[in-house]
């Protein structure tokens, strides 16, 4: 099989452009981690199944073991990296998974919380239901959930101005 | 896992992406939102030479034209899931769309990824059979429509030829105050279905006067079970209506053993999702 010619592809990631000079086989997931060395998003599986790799494409989730560099060319993405405000305090959901212990080991962390980002964009005020359907593509393997329900439940109400309920509620 | 090489195309326009697919030959694969595609490259049951891009073909969108729906290939299952049109005329599409896979694939796999991927675990094929909707082809020698009841021929064989993109899948909305149901059982979110169901029926004075129902994942092929929706014309779809149409569906099916169980439970659990689906379709017939 041939060599096919590597290509310079850039993607606008938390706010900057980033580019390489990559083969087109290239995932989204290397060319973050291995270009630019945002270790954030995370690799669990590499087959699509457990979301640690979730990172915001043009405003979708989207698991990027599971998509070629090439095919974001030009769009907005946003990892985990990009989520705290630009002073350097936590977003409310970075802020929430700490209070309420959602998380323990912290590898599907950053697929978690950039995964709930988008659902509460899109929803801001989810029954719990609405959140476990919205974050089953992130698999967690310590917590059980709970707490992560919990903690993005919370962030939603930060989100929305109320007052923060208790953490042990 | 990484897939093996390729050379990219990103083509802005059908014709342009059919000659390119054309005179690539057939090492050559379309690309749509790779999430069936992907995984096989990275397990090496496919390795296409080029991969030409389907995202920037303005093939995106549903729209109502005149008494059918129109979906654009491109289409992704949460664009699917989002359209208040389909809430409206077509909602079974909604609702078996919901239960493809997770958030994060949903927003990447496309309508048209899934009817011409030719995987019987597949969703969206079964409830194309049952809504009797038509694809339109487009090749380098011109564009030509294929029923959905026709185009399926084994596994991972489909009437779609090399050299040839799906633009558009067309149906007839099914008539005002139909009821409808997918009844799926997976074992897991990210799951291909053990055997799913899909109904589409009408009632008038209490009884049954058009009915469609079809079978996912449960034979080399999405199935159509005209047997099992004759069984419920002129009935009030009583248990008795149910029972011939779930015996009816069993008896087409024709599922292998695999890892979601022997071939006596997934005809079994057919059977369920039938009965499930036709009872739940009749609860929302007007
Ligand atoms: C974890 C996981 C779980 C899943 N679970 C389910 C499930 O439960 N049910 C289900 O139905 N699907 C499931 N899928 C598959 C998913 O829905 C895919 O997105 C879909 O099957 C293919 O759509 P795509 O747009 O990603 O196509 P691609 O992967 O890009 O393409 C698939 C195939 O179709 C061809 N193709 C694509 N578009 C066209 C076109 N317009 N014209 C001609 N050829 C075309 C490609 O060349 C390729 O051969 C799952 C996927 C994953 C990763
Ligand atoms: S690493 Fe991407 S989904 Fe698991
Ligand atoms: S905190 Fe360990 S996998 Fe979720």
């Amino acid at each position: 099989m041939s060599n096919p010619a590597k290509t310079r592809v850039t993607i606008n990631v938390n706010g900057k452009d980033l580019s390489a000079e990559i083969e087109p086989r290239t995932l989204l997931i290397h060319f973050l981690r291995e270009h630019h060395n945002l270790t954030g998003p995370h690799i669990g599986c590499e087959t699509t199944h457990c979301g640690a790799c979730t990172v915001d494409l043009d405003g979708r989730s989207v698991k990027s073991c599971t998509l070629f560099a090439v095919q974001a060319e030009g769009a907005k993405v946003v990892t985990i990296e990009g989520m705290a405000n630009a002073d350097g305090s936590l977003h409310p959901l970075q802020a929430a998974f700490a209070e309420h212990h959602g998380l323990q080991c912290g590898f599907c962390t950053p697929g978690m919380i950039t995964r709930a980002y988008r659902l509460l964009q899109e929803n801001p005020n989810p029954t719990d239901e609405e959140i476990r359907f919205g974050i089953a593509g992130n698999i967690c393997r310590c917590t059980g959930y709970q707490n992560i329900v919990k903690a993005i439940r919370s962030a939603a109400q930060v989100m929305a101005g109320q007052p923060r309920k208790e953490a042990a509620e | 896992m990484i897939p093996g090489r390729f050379t990219y195309h990103r083509p802005g326009s059908v014709g342009e992406a059919v000659k390119l697919l054309a005179s690539l030959g057939e090492e050559a694969r379309p690309l749509a939102g790779g999430h069936s595609l992907i995984p096989m490259m990275k397990l090496r049951l496919a390795q296409p030479e080029h991969l030409v891009d389907l995202g920037k073909l303005g093939l995106k969108g549903i729209r109502a034209e005149g008494a059918d729906i129109v979906l654009g290939a491109i289409t992704t299952q949460a664009e699917i899931i989002d359209s208040a049109l389909l809430r409206e005329r077509a909602p079974i599409l909604q609702e078996a769309a919901q239960v493809i896979a997770d958030p994060q694939v949903r927003y990447q796999g496309t309508i048209g990824g899934n009817v011409a991927n030719g995987d019987p675990g597949n969703d969206m094929p079964g409830l194309m059979l049952c809504l009797d909707a038509r694809y339109s082809l487009t090749g380098a020698n011109g564009s030509r429509q294929v029923a959905a009841r026709d185009f399926y021929e084994a596994a991972f064989f489909t009437k779609l030829q090399p050299g040839e993109i799906l633009t558009e899948i067309r149906f007839a909305a099914p008539a005002a105050g139909h009821g409808w149901a997918y009844e799926k059982l997976k074992r897991k979110i990210g799951d291909y279905a053990v055997a799913a169901a899909a109904v589409v029926l009408t009632m008038s004075g209490g009884k049954c006067n058009g009915a469609s129902i079809a079978l996912t994942n449960v034979a080399q092929t999405p199935l159509l079970a005209a047997d099992a929706a004759k069984a419920l014309i002129g009935t009030a779809v009583d248990d008795a209506a149910i029972d011939a149409a779930a015996k009816a569906a069993i008896a087409i099916s024709d599922p292998t053993t695999d890892t979601r169980g022997p071939v006596e439970y997934r005809r079994s659990v057919l059977g369920v999702m039938v009965r499930r689906a036709i009872a739940r379709a009749k609860t929302r017939a007007r």
